[in-house]
């Protein structure tokens, strides 16, 4: 195990499989000379040159298409989004010639592509940077969605991602970046899109999440702990395609089910997830399920509004207390 | 020709017409024929098709605009990419696509290219180069750059050719496209259809400066017109582009002056534009026609041998028909495949 922060994670995985495959390239705006926006992509330009590393001009739409038409050609570009914010310039892009191009084509063309970059609030940047579009992207057949936590699932799932012959939404977390996470060593470390994973394991309660707020759950499994409820926490990491049936044994063990997410509530992953347990659960629980998503409000720019905006770990353990007194 | 195409260009460096007339050997006009009569018969049975309920949704023909992809497709060779909008039947046609398998996605039948699933406006046949067949105005500007892009990170010297209309030549993307592609000199020949009407826009209620062809030049593209009734004048223009493209010297950009004499898309009576304009571009500028008086002229043909062109063309449009309405709807468990890739 090597000790190493979500951002060189990432950095090492486009490194990795730049080295194993010429038809890898990393494209979008400031990766190259300026080393990434948030300098995730240090060193790749000095390793693989202006032709494998490239920068754009401010020009999503533009990109993203390029991007997916070198990968019906069958590249595999890696498209970074300075953040998935401006990837709005693109989505048509995204959804209608990347997701659907190899079922309108009856599996003639596929599009061997990664859009990633960071997602959801960071801080204080107010409510046009600071949106997750985990929903947004999970509602369509044809990508395939990942949010990793840890440094490790980052390294590994990017990996798969590369790897993978359809469109993957990679998203990224900018306050995670510099995060630290034990990892495994070498380049065949690799983590299979579609699975869950149990961050913490317990048999009280079940919380289903992904990305930064596996942190806030963790947090708040902790304090719970030290109230006698043992809390169980899965980080999703797949959005898309979701792993049901981790979150369906969890429920068969606990009872019962928080879903957490940063998004808003209306259409979001835990109104998914909530119908999901519904139809394949609903003998298992001894209590409804509760979503702790966003406040259903535009992220507010001052500290104390973005702060009750976002879910918190003391809203998660309130949120378990709740469930856990209920019988 | 509405006006536009006699304008004169205001930039010397750009937005000059192929001025010079082209001849053909007689092989290459009986081939242009035969091309874009199958053309002009397979949307006519298209038309028909959609008419008795055979063919659905929206379907977008050609026929007008034959000249167009007829003397661009004769300038490339294999391994060249091709992608267009919508309006993408003789385009596939062009690539070597069997006709029947085009009618019958079309149909939207299991025999179709797509197996029925793509329709009309979306189809691809890779092996011909060919990479669809978009329904998003505009979207194929930066997805053809995209394909030239590969070619050049690839170090090969071959081409991509993405065709747009003049509806989509408003779109922002088309210009991000442009940018990118004249910075990092793709190997993109831009080919803007300007068949004169965006649906029902006219390019002058549409667009500040009518010509087109003077689009790349604030990217340092450089543009050329051409008369796209005249396959001749088509291929020269192409052969052009091509050449500089394949050499490094790209993207270029071509305006092919154009017409589509019937509607945007089948449903659109086409009330916009007076009976008169319609009837006389037929008269006096129609791509095939113009082919048939060379050859009758040079003395390659006469009515009798056309006239078993014609027959030819038709019975393997109808074969095509006949093919489409043979074929079964897809299965439904159809339905689930082909959304991922199973790697």
């Amino acid at each position: 195990m090597v000790e190493l922060t979500v951002r060189e994670a990432l950095r090492d995985a486009m490194a990795e499989e730049m080295r194993a495959d010429d038809d890898v390239f990393l494209i979008g705006e400031e990766v190259a000379e300026y080393q990434g926006a948030y300098k995730v992509s240090q060193g790749l330009l000095e390793e693989f040159g202006a032709r494998r590393v490239i920068d754009t001009p401010i020009t999503e739409a533009g990109f993203a298409g390029i991007g997916v038409g070198a990968a019906m050609a069958g590249l595999k570009p890696i498209v970074e989004f300075m953040t998935f914010n401006f990837a709005m310039q693109a989505i048509d892009h995204i959804i209608n010639s990347a997701a659907k191009t190899n079922y309108m084509s009856g599996g003639l063309i596929n599009v061997p592509i990664v859009f990633r970059g960071p997602n959801g609030a960071a801080s204080r940047v107010a409510a046009q940077h600071s949106q997750c579009y985990a929903a947004w992207y999970a509602h369509v057949p044809g990508l395939k969605v990942v949010a990793p936590f840890s440094a490790g699932d980052a390294k590994g799932l990017l990996k798969s991602a590369i790897r993978d012959p359809n469109p993957v939404i990679f998203l990224e977390n900018e306050l995670l970046y510099g995060q630290s996470f034990e990892i495994p060593e070498g380049a065949d470390h690799t983590v299979p899109i579609g699975s869950a994973s149990v961050a913490r394991s317990g048999g009280d309660v079940t919380i289903v999440t992904f990305s930064i707020m596996v942190g806030k759950a963790l947090a708040a499994a902790e304090t719970l702990a030290g109230e006698g409820i043992d809390a169980e926490v899965i980080d999703l990491r797949s959005i898309r395609p979701l792993d049901q049936d981790s979150i369906i044994a969890s429920v068969e063990k606990t009872n019962r089910l928080i879903t957490v997410e940063e998004g808003w509530p209306t259409a979001g992953v835990g109104a998914e997830i909530s119908a999901m347990i519904m139809q394949r659960a609903f003998d298992h629980l001894d209590a409804p399920v509760l979503r702790v998503s966003g406040a259903d409000v535009p992220m507010p720019y001052a500290a104390n509004l973005e702060s009750q905006a976002l879910p918190q770990a003391d809203e998660i353990a309130e949120a378990a207390r709740t469930l856990c007194r209920s019988d | 020709m509405a006006g536009a195409k006699k304008k004169k260009p205001k930039s010397a460096k750009s937005g000059k017409q192929s001025g010079a007339k082209q001849s053909a050997s007689r092989a290459s006009l009986e081939t242009y024929y035969r091309e874009m009569l199958t053309i002009r018969r397979f949307e006519e049975k298209a038309g028909q098709m959609y008419g008795m309920g055979l063919i659905g949704g929206f379907c977008h023909l050609y026929i007008g605009q034959e000249a167009v992809v007829t003397g661009i497709q004769h300038a490339l060779e294999p391994g060249d990419t091709v992608i267009t909008s919508y309006r993408c039947h003789a385009h596939m046609l062009a690539a070597g696509v069997d006709a029947k398998a085009v009618m019958a996605e079309l149909s939207g039948r299991a025999g179709g290219v797509s197996k029925g699933k793509g329709g009309s406006m979306h189809m691809f046949t890779p092996e011909g180069g060919f990479y669809g067949g978009h329904g998003i105005v505009g979207a194929q500007a930066p997805l053809g750059a995209g394909l030239g892009f590969a070619h050049k990170y690839r170090g090969n010297d071959r081409v991509s050719v993405t065709y747009f209309g003049d509806g989509a030549a408003n779109q922002g993307q088309v210009f991000e496209a442009f940018n990118m592609a004249a910075l990092w000199k793709l190997p993109v020949i831009f080919v803007i259809e300007n068949n004169q009407y965006a649906m029902g826009t006219s390019v002058a209620r549409s667009t500040a400066v009518q010509e087109l062809c003077q689009r790349g030049e604030a990217f340092g593209i450089p543009g050329n017109q051409a008369d796209g009734m005249d396959v001749l004048a088509v291929h020269a223009a192409a052969k052009d582009a091509v050449a500089m493209c394949r050499t490094g010297d790209g993207p270029a950009l071509l305006e092919m002056m154009t017409y589509r004499y019937r509607g945007h898309s089948m449903s659109d009576p086409a009330k916009y534009r007076s009976r008169e304009e319609v009837s006389k571009m037929r008269q006096e500028r129609d791509p095939i026609e113009n082919v048939r008086r060379m050859l009758v002229a040079a003395g390659h043909a006469d009515d009798d041998a056309l006239k078993d062109v014609d027959r030819e063309v038709k019975a393997e449009i109808n074969d095509a028909a006949e093919y489409a309405q043979n074929s079964l709807e897809p299965d439904s468990a159809e339905m689930h495949t082909d959304i991922l890739v199973t790697a």
